[in-house]
């Protein structure tokens, strides 16, 4: 409880500094440096300057329950059998890491492999992490959790989960999404979820990830919350982080066998950033292996018209995290615009942040049409359907793969499929199914 | 001397309790944030908590958080808000510039503003203390050191979820005064509150000479009295907040007026509730 350096103090330390990885690379003796990127967060819950705890007192018992607890399953080889088993039997792992030829000849450069997070039982990468969150949730002895989701992904794992260890599930979600993606809302039902339309402010995730904490301030002593991305206030954005890093040591692992390297880079769609930040994190003490996030440029770089926190936003804070923020000048969460749910959200994970400050990870962003003309061409080139957050990654390593030159390989992680997302398509397409 | 200090002190010599409205500044708009003030405090209130809108409140049930919602939405910002109460100090009355004026404002808005400007811009608009519900105190040290060294108060929350240690910890951190949460959840009025408050906060008052004011689920005179004997102040937020939001399309003055009377109201039951 003492000993709190203020935001200030650590505002200082954001200034452009030489990369870890780099002084690391430097010399090659320096073990300390090297292992200070990926030893975060802080038993404050800091990434660097970024992370903490921004959340009511009433929710602190809570959240001091659930670090608690997961220290223990970390270390409880109980615990990791059990989610391995699940993951490989019932998820479905290890996904596929699937060579792109078609894609890669449209590209013209760098052979683009997939890491296939869209066949996972749901048909995203969300479920590594609800499995695991319920499993938790099972072990603290709760009988209830709650969820928010955005593209629907993550309120159908979590829906899954609960059905698969038999709690009660309530998803909270905005209006605008419940249009947006019906389909998931129907199955998320099917499963015996209560989902919970969030009519609030702009009716897509922000507002229901608001309404999932206001319920969770009244019902933490039975309920778990399952946040869905690497954003909130510690532990959560380490837990998921840890849940989805998954993907990441099996890509490593699978080009190590495969070709006896690493990628030469790494592409990820990033909104809260879970499916970035699982695939990252197992190669952010590889200096070699660029990494590059894509998020959501929507219509424009107009405030208003866009979801790209770490390229437009500010440190700042929401949800319980100090990270990039979408704010006003008067500390307002700024509206956001994405043709993807899962990406349509002002703020981002605070790890996202850490590694855009140590120079580690680069952030780009992909604009609404863009990422529409790589969902085509994907579908037309390799007959697989991504996700509109997915397309974004695709899309970006499209510029990729011409940059690198052939001979490279780059990583893109397909988060998920895009079945969800015909409706949508079809709507803005002007043929409704 | 700090207002909440006096206020405080001067109470305990008359045994008395104070009664602590919370307004949402600029709901419907800031003139009428400037008269319901001034009408609160004649109708016996003894401390305002000024509510800072904001996007995103978590802590806050619909009632306040859609107060907020009106408020950003015709416009309103901090500087406007700190403008009003500056006015309504320099204007006010004897008994108005008597009264501790308090914000309850996000951590969001205070690091967007920089916390020094905040801190030197509500000291200077009149205010007295903050209470900023989505920082615990394992981050509010610096926060903590800036308002003192400004002679503002950091008034924290203790819930019914704070385990015991961890209560008095935050006794510790405290200035002002303590607000203890009577549930555990989001504000708005409830009709029951929980059958341990009374305990709790006797038990509390055991641990920490800091004033201990209840707020969240408060609006009945019967509550009042119910709680009365165990607490130095009460809060009233949601009750006052929807009363102005269902009078919307009345005239002002006497919706005003209406309000005014149901804090009398509360007001006189304070008054009346036996002492402990």
């Amino acid at each position: 409880m003492s000993g709190s350096i203020s935001i200030e103090m650590r505002d200082r330390t954001l200034m452009p500094t030489t990369s870890d990885a780099e002084t690391a690379k430097d010399s090659p003796g320096a073990a300390i440096p090297m292992r200070a990127l990926h030893q975060v967060p802080d038993h404050l819950g800091r990434f660097g300057a970024f992370g903490g705890r921004f959340v009511p007192e009433t929710l602190m018992d809570a959240l001091n329950q659930l670090l608690e607890e997961y220290e223990k399953a970390k270390v409880d080889p109980d615990f990791q059998n059990k989610l391995n088993d699940y993951l490989k039997h019932y998820v479905g792992r290890p996904s596929p890491l699937y060579l792109a030829e078609r894609l890669s000849g449209f590209a013209g450069g760098a052979e683009i492999y997939l890491k296939r997070e869209d066949l996972n039982h749901t048909g995203a990468h969300k479920i590594n992490n609800a499995i695991g969150q319920v499993m938790l949730a099972r072990r603290m002895g709760k009988t209830r959790v709650i969820a928010e989701t955005g593209a629907g992904q993550h309120g159908v794992a979590t829906a899954t989960a609960c059905a698969l260890f038999g709690l009660e599930c309530t998803v909270y979600m905005g209006e605008e999404d419940i249009r947006r993606q019906k389909l998931n809302v129907f199955n998320m039902r099917t499963m015996g979820a209560t989902v919970v339309p969030v009519t609030t402010g702009s009716k897509t995730l922000r507002d229901a990830t608001n309404e999932a904490m206001r319920d969770w301030m009244g019902s933490s002593r039975e309920t778990h919350y399952t946040i869905g991305s690497v954003v909130g206030p510690h532990p959560f954005p380490m837990i998921v982080r840890d849940f989805q890093s998954v993907i990441g040591r099996e890509t490593r692992q699978q080009f190590l066998e495969r070709l006896d390297r690493l990628p030469d880079m790494v592409v990820a769609c990033v909104g809260g950033g879970s499916n970035a930040a699982g695939i990252f994190y197992p190669f952010i003490e590889d200096a070699e292996v660029e990494l590059v996030g894509a998020e959501a440029g929507g219509r424009g770089m107009k405030a208003g018209d866009h979801a790209s926190s770490l390229t437009q936003g500010k440190p700042g804070v929401l949800h319980g995290s100090f990270s990039y923020v979408l704010q006003n000048d008067d500390g307002q969460t700024q509206d956001v615009h994405s043709i993807s749910a899962g990406l349509d959200y002002p703020g981002v994970g605070p790890e996202h942040s850490y590694w855009k400050d140590k120079g580690r990870v680069r952030y780009e962003n992909i604009t609404d049409t863009e990422a529409l003309d790589a969902y085509h061409t994907t579908a037309r080139r390799e007959g697989i359907l991504p996700a509109l957050e997915s397309s974004h990654a695709l899309a970006q390593s499209f510029k990729e793969a011409g940059r690198l030159g052939p001979g490279k390989a780059l990583v893109v992680c397909l988060s998920g499929r895009g079945d969800k997302d015909a409706y949508e398509v079809a709507r803005l397409r002007g043929e409704p199914i | 001397m700090n207002r909440i200090d006096s206020l405080f002190s001067r109470l305990k010599n008359d045994q008395r309790r104070a009664l602590m409205p919370f307004v949402t500044a600029g709901d419907p708009d800031l003139a009428t944030t400037a008269l319901l003030i001034s009408e609160l405090i004649q109708r016996g209130a003894d401390l305002i908590e000024v509510g800072i809108p904001y996007s995103d409140p978590i802590a806050d049930g619909p009632v306040i958080a859609a107060s907020y919602h009106r408020a950003l939405e015709r416009g309103v910002k901090v500087a406007h808000i700190f403008q009003t109460l500056r006015t309504l100090r320099a204007e006010g009355s004897k008994e108005l510039n008597a009264t501790p004026l308090v914000s309850m404002v996000s951590y969001s808005i205070i690091h967007r503003l920089g916390v020094e400007r905040y801190l030197n811009e509500a000291a200077t608009a009149g205010l007295d203390g903050l209470i900023v519900p989505d920082l615990p105190v394992e981050e509010s040290e610096s926060l903590m050191n800036k308002a003192t060294m400004r002679g503002l108060k950091l008034i924290q929350l203790i819930t019914p979820t704070t385990p015991r240690d961890r209560a008095v910890e935050i006794a510790r951190l405290t200035t002002g005064f303590l607000y203890y949460v009577s549930v555990a959840g989001i504000t708005g009025e409830r009709k029951s509150l929980p059958a341990d408050l009374v305990d709790n906060v006797a038990w509390l008052r055991t641990q920490t000479d800091l004033p201990i004011c209840i707020g969240f689920g408060i609006g009945s005179p019967e509550q009042v009295k119910e709680l009365a004997p165990v607490a130095d102040g009460l809060i009233v937020g949601s009750a006052l907040v929807r009363r102005l939001a269902e009078a919307v399309n009345r005239p002002r003055v006497e919706v005003i007026k209406e309000i005014g009377q149901f804090i009398g109201e509360l007001a006189g039951a304070l008054r009346d509730a036996p002492t402990s």
